[in-house]
């Protein structure tokens, strides 16, 4: 290098050091944000991406309590073994609606993010109790509570409202609802309207009976409602393999 | 300032004391360090240049490389270089490295595909990768099953039958093998009856007296076990009710339960709860028709396939 420069010159001058530091956070700032205004281009156009129903939104929040993000990502990248193995790769837009995201980069097990219809919910319930009662060499741990523990889910419509401050287009008047009946069709508009969150989470407990003990709500419900949705909402056979490579 | 005493030897300070005779040493990062420090700075500048990165106004810095590969019109398209393109060519040249043994897969009936020892060390191969990855969650590594839940497929009793027709259409579409409870339908006497019969239909210890009984219920309008499991309660394969008269066992853990109260017990739980969780996936959709195929083969030759 040409000039000589001194770590003193920083260390000994608070002026300096304090510019200094702002460059480089605003470097770092705009390395992450700057992309962020281009998200236009970089969401794919593609139909079929929906807001959670309040069960799944549930199950999902019991995702991220139990850390299952620590040992599984929910992106399969655009890479040819992950492709045969998972099935297509992640796109931008299936995460448009998740705060946050489980992307993630560690793999202690297998990526998650196209699960849905993979199991059927029975496996799920025994997996989840007890992973090696099924998988023999699995290191996942057991989570027998989920079966034994009520889903709390009275402030199922604080949750909702919370996600839509940033973005999530659930309901809570009559112009939105019309408007969700226009882009999720009238059954899905219904679960996402949000005065209506607690009967159509146990109508979607009912329905599905995911857990299969009928007789409470349990928070396993909840997680293998969200399992099963997964990776399902969008379907390829419908899309063009070379509109997708268009928004990279 | 005070007067320090300077240290003999090793590293420099940075010249302040405070109190009296508190010095900060300076130990600067070595010059192969900082200089490896400066080559990534260059490396990313490089990087951005070369790659797709970096957004400017409408769009982003494309990088200067191109990448072709054939659209779904089967024409040649060009665009700038990324993954997902580059993922896009990679699958079509492998499918055209594979496309020989796949043509012939798909153009083959299963019936001599098993005939090629060629082809057959491509289906096991490839079979057993995709049997890992979809199949083995439940059905296990080696396709032994897990009594209670999923079927054994090394065996040569099916459920759904084990022609290549029967495990292709069992795999496309998934299987959800239904009977119902008879809690209510009937009395704990007549449920224990029928179970002394169905396991002396296979030959298992029972108690002929309550067996008899339960014959007679078996075929009657009462309980109509034989309107599924058929009159010589050997099932039916369209409808998957499994086949009783053989020592093979799904549902009722008959071999592992170690004397006949026990054997009475399981099978007991069986029609006192009836089988609703028999769910076997779909997967059309998930793999594709060749891959399925490949599979169909894989587990035909697994076990006894018919
Ligand atoms: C300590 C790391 C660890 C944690 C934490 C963990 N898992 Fe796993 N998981 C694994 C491993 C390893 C496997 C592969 C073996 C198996 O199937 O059990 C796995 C497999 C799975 C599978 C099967 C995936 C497939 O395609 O076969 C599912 C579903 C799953 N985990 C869900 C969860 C959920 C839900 C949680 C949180 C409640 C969780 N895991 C927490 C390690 C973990
Ligand atoms: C979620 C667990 C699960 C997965 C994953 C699964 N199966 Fe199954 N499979 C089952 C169950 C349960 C049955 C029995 C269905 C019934 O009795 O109604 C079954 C039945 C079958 C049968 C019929 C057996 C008979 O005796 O007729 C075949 C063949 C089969 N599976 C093959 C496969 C293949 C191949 C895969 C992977 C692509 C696979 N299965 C993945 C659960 C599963
Ligand atoms: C509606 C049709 C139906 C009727 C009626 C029915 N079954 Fe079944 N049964 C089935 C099916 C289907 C299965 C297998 C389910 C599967 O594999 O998914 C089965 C399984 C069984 C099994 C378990 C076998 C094993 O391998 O573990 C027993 C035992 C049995 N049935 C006994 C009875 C008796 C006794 C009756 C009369 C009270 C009866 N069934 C009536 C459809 C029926």
């Amino acid at each position: 290098m040409m000039f000589k420069f001194k770590h003193e010159a920083l260390e000994t001058n608070t002026g300096l050091l304090l510019v200094a530091t702002m460059m480089a956070i605003s470097i770092g700032g705009l390395v992450e944000i700057a992309p962020l205004f281009l998200i236009e281009d970089t969401t794919e156009k593609v139909e079929g991406v929906r807001p959670y129903t309040p069960l799944e939104q549930m199950g999902r929040d019991i995702y991220i309590r139990e850390g299952c993000y620590t040992c599984h990502s929910q992106m399969v990248r655009p890479f040819r073994d992950e492709q045969l193995r998972y099935g297509h790769y992640s796109l931008a837009v299936e995460s448009k609606y998740d705060h946050p995201f489980q992307w993630g980069s560690k793999r202690t097990g297998p990526d998650l993010a196209r699960l849905g219809g993979k199991y059927s919910n029975e496996w799920h319930v025994q997996h989840l109790i007890a992973p090696r009662s099924v998988v023999p060499e699995s290191v996942m741990p057991n989570y027998p509570w989920l079966m034994e523990n009520r889903l709390d889910y009275a402030d199922i419509g604080q949750r909702m409202r919370a996600l839509r401050a940033v973005g999530v287009p659930y309901s809570i008047n009559e112009e939105e609802y019309a408007r969700n009946v226009k882009d999720f069709g009238p059954e899905m508009a219904a679960q996402l309207h949000i005065p209506n969150a607690r009967e159509s989470l146990l109508a979607q407990v009912r329905a599905g009976n995911y857990d299969g003990d009928p007789s409470f709500v349990s928070e396993m419900d909840a997680l293998v409602a969200y399992l099963q949705v997964l990776g399902t909402m969008v379907d390829f056979s419908k899309i063009k393999p070379e509109t997708l490579v268009k928004f990279r | 300032m005070a007067e320090v005493q300077e240290i003999p030897k090793g590293p420099q300070t940075t010249g302040h004391v405070w109190d009296g005779d508190l010095q900060e040493y300076n130990n600067p990062l070595p010059q192969w360090w900082i200089y490896g420090f400066y080559v990534t700075i260059l490396f990313a500048l490089v990087y951005w240049v070369v790659y797709p990165s970096w957004p400017i106004g409408q769009g982003f810095l494309t990088g200067v490389n191109t990448i072709t590969y054939t659209n779904s019109q089967g024409q040649e398209e060009t665009w700038h270089w990324n993954t997902r393109a580059k993922l896009l060519r990679e699958m079509q040249e492998a499918a055209v490295q594979q496309r020989p043994w796949y043509e012939r897969i798909s153009q083959m009936p299963p019936e001599q595909i098993v005939k090629d020892p060629e082809l057959m060390g491509f289906v096991r191969s490839a079979g057993r990768a995709l049997f890992t990855d979809n199949c083995a969650g439940c059905h296990q590594a080696g396709g032994s099953g897990k009594i209670g839940h999923y079927p054994n497929l090394t065996d040569d009793d099916w459920i759904y039958g084990g022609t290549f027709d029967q495990i292709r259409e069992t795999i496309m579409q998934g299987r959800n093998g239904y009977m119902p409870p008879f809690a209510e339908a009937l009395s704990r006497a007549q449920i224990d009856a029928l179970a002394h019969y169905v396991l002396s239909m296979s030959g298992e210890p029972h108690d002929p007296a309550q067996a008899t009984e339960g014959k007679a219920l078996f075929h009657s309008h009462t309980a109509a076990c034989y309107y599924c499991h058929g009159a010589d309660g050997k099932g039916r394969q369209d409808i998957g009710s499994a086949n009783l008269t053989d020592r093979i066992w799904l549902w009722a853990d008959v071999p592992g339960a170690p004397d006949l109260p026990a054997k009475v017990a399981q099978v007991r739980q069986v029609i006192l709860g009836g089988v609703n969780r028999g769910n076997m996936p779909s997967w059309e959709g998930r793999l594709s028709p060749e891959q399925i195929k490949v599979l169909t083969v894989y587990v035909h030759q697994l076990g006894g396939g018919q």
